[in-house]
Parts: C-alpha cells; sequence; structure tokens
C-alpha cells in the first residue's frame, strides 16, 4: 500500500505539473494510459457549418425518427400550440439541436465580427467517449466495428455520470418522469439497415454527410484545400452514395474556412467531425482542451491503484496481519496500554 | 469492535426528548417530499436538470455525508492498526457516526437514482465495468455499510446478552477491521477520481489529478473533527466527563493531518500554477479563499498545546475543520463545475433541502436511539488514562 501510494503521488505530481492549467496538449502523466485507436468500420458525420441555412430540417426529421414530442418555450406557452418545436438545449426530448452564434449588426453570414453562424449539435461518438467509461453497469458501449456509441436503459440504473462528464454535454435525462431514461443520440442505428440517419437524410444542402469517418476527414481536409470562393462540388447524404441509394450533389462557393477539421483531435478525436467559418470556441464548443479524451488520465489513475485488484489485496493483508497481532497480543495480556487489553474473558459482563 | 464487554454502558433515560421530537418531525416532513419524488420523478422537487445533473442529494448527502462517517474510520486506523489501544472510549460512538453517515448516504442513492429499480445491475457480474469510478465508489460503499453494521454488532450483541456469538465476532473482529481501513481509503479518494474525468469543465483552482489524494486526506481530518465534536456535544449535552486527555492528543493528530492537506493543496496550486485564478473576483476565487480560511484558522488554534485541551477551543476547531471540508466538497463538486453546452444555474429546492435535513434528523433520532439504549458510550469509572 505505501509503496504503491508513494509512486502514486510521484506520478500524480509529475503529471500535475506537466499538465498545466490550461489542460494544453500532449500527454499529461505517467499515469494515463493510450488513446484508442479509430475503429475500423468507424461511421459518422461531417457537419460543414458553411453550408448550413438554419432550416432545422434535421431537428425535426430528428424528432420524427425518434418518437420525441415537440418542446415549447415557457413564455410561448400561451400561443405556441405544439405546432412550433423551440427547444433551447439538447434533452431527453432533443436528440439534435441547430443553435446560431450571433455578433453585431448580424450582417454577413459565416463571419466573428457583425457576422452569425450555424451550429449543429449532437453525439460526437467520439473515440474515447467519457460517458462509456464512467457507466458503471456498461448501459452505454461503444461498437468495436462501426464505433457507435449506443445506450441501453435497461441496464442503466440513473447515476446521470454520463450526463455529468460528457465534455460535449450530450446524455440527458428526463427529470420529469418517474421513471426517466437517459437519451442521446446513437446515430439513428435503430433504423432499418440501408436507411440514413434522420437528420443527413432531410438536410438540402448537404451540411449535414454520413459515412465512414476516415473518408469524412478526407473530404473536409479537401474543402480547406480549397481557396475561398472556388467552385467546390458538395455530395448530399452518405459520401460513398451507398446508405440511402445516390444522391445529387451540387456546386457550392468554398467558403472562407477556420483552417481546422473539428473533431480531428480534440479529446483523443470524435468520429463526427466539423467545419466552420468562424472559431469552433464561438459556436460553444471546446476548444482549449488536450489531444487525448479524459477517461485516458481517470482510467489511469485507477488503473495503477486497482488493475486486477492487485494492491488492494496486497493491502488488506498486511492490514489484517497487523490488526490480528495486536489483537493477539492484547488477549495474551501482555501489558502496556491504558486501557486493559479486551477479550480479558469473563471480567465485566452485561448489565 | 473488539472493545470488550463491561467498557461500554447505556446511557439510559428517557427516549422521547425535544431534540428527538425536532429530529423525527424533520424525517416525517422529508417522507412526503420522497412520496412526490417517487411519483412524479426527480424534477418534481429537485432542481437538477441537465447541466447540473447531481445537486444536493449526490454532493451533500452522499459525498459530505460519507466524509462525516469517516469518524469510524480513522478510529479504527489509530486504535487498532497503530495498536493505540488508548483511544478506546472514543471507538464506539465514531462507529456510530460511521454507521449513520454511510446507511443514510445509501438511502440517497437510491432516492437519487434515476433508475433506482434497475439498481441491483451494479451487482451484476456480467454489466459491471471495471474502469468505472463509479463501480468502485458503489461497490465499495455498499460493502464498507455491511462491514460497518458487523463491526457494530457486538455492542447489541452484548446488549441481547449474546456472549457466545459476541466471542465468534471478536475472533473474526482483525479481519473487519482490515477491511474497515481499506474499503473507505478505496472509495473516499475516488469520490475525488470521480471528478478527474470531468476535466476542463472543473475550474483548475479544484481539478488535479491529485483529487484522490487530497479527498482522502481531507476525509480523514473530517473523520477526525467528527470524532472531536461528537465527544465534546457527548459530554455536554449528557453531562458527562470529558475524556480530556485523549481528545487533547486526538487532535494534536488531527491539527497535523489539516497541515498535510494544506501543504498539498498550496504545492498543487502552485505547480499548476492555478494560483491567478484565485485572485480574479469571481465567485470561485471568492468560495476559494472561504475553504482556505476555514482549514488555516482551525490550524491557528489548535498550535498551543495549552489551548488544544480547552473543549472551547477544541470544539471550534473541530466544527471550522467540518466546514472547511463541506465547502472544500461544494466546491469541487458544485461551485468550480461549468457544464458544458449551454448556460445552466443550480440552486437546491426547498423540498430538496428538506429531504438533506430529513436524512440528518433520522441520523440524530438513531444516535440518540443507539446510544440511550446499547452499549456505545464509554463507562465514565472505567477510565483512568
Ligand atoms: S459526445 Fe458525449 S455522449 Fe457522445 S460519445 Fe462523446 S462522451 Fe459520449
Ligand atoms: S446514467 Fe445510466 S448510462 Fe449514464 S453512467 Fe449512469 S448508469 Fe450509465
Ligand atoms: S443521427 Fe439520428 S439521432 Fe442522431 S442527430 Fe441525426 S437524426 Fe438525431
Amino acid at each position: 500500500m505505501t509503496v504503491n501510494r508513494r509512486d502514486f503521488l510521484k506520478g500524480a505530481v509529475a503529471g500535475a505539473g506537466a499538465a498545466g492549467v490550461t489542460a494544453a496538449a500532449g500527454p499529461a502523466s505517467a499515469l494515463q494510459r493510450p488513446t484508442p485507436e479509430l475503429p475500423p468500420e468507424a461511421v459518422g458525420l461531417l457537419y460543414d457549418s458553411t453550408l448550413c441555412i438554419g432550416c432545422k430540417a434535421c431537428v425535426a426529421a430528428c424528432k420524427d425518427a425518434n418518437g420525441m414530442a415537440p418542446e415549447i418555450h415557457r413564455d410561448q406557452r400561451p400561443w405556441n400550440q405544439g405546432t412550433w418545436d423551440t427547444p433551447q438545449h439538447l434533452s431527453a426530448d432533443t436528440l439534435n439541436i441547430i443553435k446560431v452564434y450571433r455578433h453585431g449588426t448580424m450582417e454577413q453570414k459565416d463571419r466573428a465580427e457583425n457576422g452569425y453562424a450555424f451550429i449543429k449539435r449532437q453525439c460526437q461518438h467520439c473515440i474515447d467517449p467519457s460517458c462509456v467509461s464512467v457507466c458503471p453497469v456498461s448501459a452505454n458501449t461503444k461498437d468495436p466495428k462501426n464505433g457507435i456509441v449506443g445506450h441501453d436503459p435497461d441496464r442503466c440504473i440513473g447515476c446521470r455520470y454520463c450526463v455529468l462528464s460528457c465534455p460535449f454535454g450530450v446524455p440527458k435525462y428526463a427529470f420529469n418522469d418517474p421513471f426517466g431514461r437517459i437519451q442521446k443520440c446513437e446515430l439513428c442505428n435503430h433504423l432499418p439497415a440501408g436507411q440514413l440517419p434522420a437528420c443527413v437524410d432531410v438536410c438540402p444542402t448537404g451540411a449535414t454527410l454520413f459515412g465512414p469517418t476516415r473518408k469524412l476527414k478526407r473530404e473536409a481536409e479537401r474543402r480547406l484545400a480549397a481557396a475561398p470562393g472556388e467552385r467546390l462540388h458538395v455530395p448530399r447524404g452518405d459520401i460513398e452514395g451507398r446508405v440511402g441509394g445516390e444522391r445529387l450533389g451540387h456546386d457550392a462557393e468554398a467558403a472562407r474556412y477556420q483552417d481546422h477539421v473539428y473533431g480531428e483531435s480534440e479529446l483523443g478525436g470524435t468520429q463526427c467531425l466539423m467545419l466552420s467559418g468562424v472559431p469552433f470556441d464561438k459556436l460553444g464548443l471546446p476548444t482549449d482542451v488536450p489531444d487525448y479524451g479524459y477517461p485516458a488520465e481517470a482510467e489511469g489513475i485507477q488503473h495503477t491503484l486497482y488493475e486486477g485488484l492487485v494492491a488492494p489485496a496486497v493491502v488488506l493483508a498486511g492490514l489484517a496481519a497487523v490488526t490480528w497481532r495486536n489483537a493477539r497480543g492484547k488477549a495474551d495480556g501482555r501489558p502496556g496500554d491504558a486501557d486493559d487489553g479486551p477479550d480479558s474473558g469473563d471480567t465485566g459482563g452485561g448489565p | 469492535m473488539s472493545g470488550g464487554s463491561g467498557h461500554f454502558a447505556p446511557l439510559g433515560g428517557r427516549l422521547f426528548t425535544r431534540t428527538f421530537a425536532i429530529a423525527s418531525v424533520l424525517f416525517l416532513v422529508a417522507a412526503v417530499v420522497l412520496a412526490q419524488r417517487f411519483a412524479g420523478g426527480l424534477g418534481a422537487v429537485a432542481n437538477i436538470n441537465d447541466g447540473y445533473p447531481w445537486g444536493m442529494w449526490v454532493v451533500v448527502d452522499v459525498v459530505i455525508g460519507t466524509a462525516f462517517g469517516c469518524a469510524g474510520y480513522v478510529m479504527a486506523l489509530l486504535v487498532y492498526i497503530l495498536n493505540r489501544g488508548h483511544y478506546d472510549p472514543l471507538v464506539r460512538p465514531a462507529l456510530l457516526a460511521g454507521l449513520f453517515g454511510y446507511t443514510l448516504a445509501g438511502v440517497a442513492v437510491i432516492i437519487d437514482l434515476g433508475r433506482w429499480w434497475q439498481f441491483y445491475n451494479l451487482l451484476n457480474p456480467e454489466l459491471m465495468h471495471g474502469d468505472s469510478v463509479m463501480l468502485e465508489v458503489g461497490l465499495c460503499v455498499l460493502a464498507y455499510t455491511v462491514i460497518l453494521w458487523l463491526e457494530f454488532a457486538p455492542a447489541i450483541l452484548e446488549r441481547l446478552g449474546l456472549r457466545r456469538a459476541e466471542r465468534i465476532f471478536d475472533r473474526g473482529m482483525f479481519l473487519l477491521v482490515a477491511l474497515g481501513v481499506l474499503l473507505p481509503t478505496m472509495h473516499q479518494s475516488s469520490l475525488g477520481t470521480l471528478l478527474v474525468v470531468l476535466g476542463h469543465q472543473i475550474s483548475p483552482l479544484w481539478q488535479s489529478q491529485l483529487l484522490p489524494v487530497l479527498f482522502l486526506v481531507s476525509a480523514i481530518l473530517m473523520g477526525f473533527a467528527t470524532v472531536v465534536g461528537e465527544a465534546v456535544l457527548a459530554s455536554t449535552g449528557f453531562r458527562r466527563p470529558l475524556e480530556r486527555d485523549l481528545l487533547g492528543r486526538v487532535s494534536r493528530v488531527m491539527a497535523y493531518v489539516a497541515l498535510v492537506w494544506l501543504v498539498l493543496r498550496v504545492v498543487d496550486l502552485s505547480v499548476r500554477g492555478a494560483f491567478p485564478l484565485a485572485f480574479d473576483g469571481t465567485v470561485q476565487a471568492g468560495m476559494f479563499w472561504v475553504e482556505m480560511t476555514l482549514h488555516v484558522v482551525p490550524l491557528l488554534l489548535l498550535a498551543s498545546p495549552a489551548k488544544r485541551n480547552q473543549p472551547p477551543v477544541l470544539f471550534a476547531s473541530a466544527a471550522l475543520l467540518l466546514a472547511g471540508g463541506i465547502v472544500y466538497r461544494i466546491n469541487a463538486y458544485l461551485v468550480g463545475y461549468d457544464p458544458a453546452g449551454g448556460t445552466w444555474a443550480y440552486f437546491p429546492s426547498v423540498p430538496e433541502l428538506l429531504v438533506t435535513l430529513g436524512i440528518f434528523g433520522l441520523e440524530v433520532a438513531l444516535y440518540l436511539l443507539f446510544v440511550k439504549k446499547l452499549p456505545v458510550l464509554h463507562r465514565p469509572e472505567a477510565h483512568q488514562a
């Protein structure tokens, strides 16, 4: 125990030093476990904010596909009869949401100064997902092949640790239901095979594209490589044209992109990627983050201390030996303690 | 524990005192709120939400409640492992504090679980997820609660006059004590590790890889403070002589633990370069200084050996240290936490507070019941240490 604890302290101090206040990139600690690889057939979404027109067709389609009720903001209750869905955040009734960034006069799209931009939020299907790492009963799982992060309500005990720990604020719990459950986007894996995720299916501009993460990344890099204003052919639906059938793409002018594919490296990388014309932190995404997932740190500590329960077993044996010796020493009537030893037999007795 | 029969005696006396009545009423009020919670869902009574999915019930009833419960842990640590037989008079009361702290934390967990009817999944080996800190905390707390009841069983058996059963317990006690030290060491540190995975969602004033160590040391500190505070209270409340000499020594150890915690905390903050954040005038910075003050002041109070023996000073420093531990945990879990994805706020609702108060009331009522009916407190004439 003492040895372990001491080694652990050493590692932790060194790690804390290297991590720095802002948790800058790079491995932070000797305790850290490596980040997993992208699964072989990883699929995901590519959301291009510059192509999004904010029509919210995907929000409505997602609700349809998942059988979820519209959310009406409190202020609108008197007049909004439920025909207009107006969620403010992701919730147990909203797995997908379009939010808007606005600044100043909002003259121009995809510009930080006096501009505006859209952002789609749903599960990122992380390569090293916190929600899976923290779940005590394996209710959140990552498919080893396609990497989709799913949830099984029959396992979940409702501790809401996943709600707390997801760095993107994705899993949500139905607080107003006595038998509430966790809800999150599962990339529409409940739909029949061969059907596109609902949000992709309805997207008119190809702003939300489905496909293998590796291909989506190449597509994103192609767009970043184009000069602003250059004509680009933009696909729709499945980038491979397989799931949901072949679709017509369209031509668009390449935007003035931020030179980064969001999700490529953040927190160990995610299977859903994003492109944007305004800095990603303005869209409410965490940017000042390490390039490894937080589970790498937390599980590292856990493994160091509890791997195979060896350390606890050794410590327990040591503790038991010491207490046993002490107890026996006293039973033998060894003097020396202020109070006389316990178990001196038949003296005393109950009241 | 193997404290031996005859050293401890039931306090006796009337059970239905005013304190007992108030505690019972608080509990009944909480029961009404809980009926609403189970009928209408967590949101029907609590202010927790999708930004702050953990509120009072987790942070106060579980994280803070079990830290109070560490009284039994630190006493076992001192008395049995370090073979200091002379802390004996404090053992059973400390054990009792632990017993209630943990049992009621367990009750709070069930109340707070969103899918409580599937709780048993935690015990299903096929579903257990070994990487999850939450699994370790859950199982450890559960196991330790059982251990505490077993450790306390001799007091009940003694009362029932079951001498033979009592002796069997005494023989196996060394194993129970060893487990009683190991399990809290594991899960009290893990209550800190729980936050590591939250990464940037916790302010650098609290987020650290040292969290497990800081939480463990802080839990030991709160355990000592509970022992000292409880001893002073029991002696004034029940008009019994104070184990003054003994408490003086315990509080000296307590002061050292407080010093260790402060040094660790300050070194960790400076190594990570997080100190500037303590001066940026935010609520977080303010709460950080409250936390610091509550640890430094009692340390100064306990610095002189002469003062250390005075009951008012003892009580004040124990109370301040407990407050410090409470604030540290609230800071780390709630104040220092910035939820991802949106603007969220949380402040406990009145019904939420009533449940916490009710659980506390139940704790007090049970404590009174146990010390009056069972041999828990040390027989005044049995010690001349
Ligand atoms: S975004 Fe959140 S919910 Fe989705 S996989 Fe990552 S950690 Fe899990
Ligand atoms: S709320 Fe459910 S899915 Fe989320 S961590 Fe807890 S048990 Fe797992
Ligand atoms: S993949 Fe399905 S569940 Fe996920 S955001 Fe799109 S429509 Fe909603």
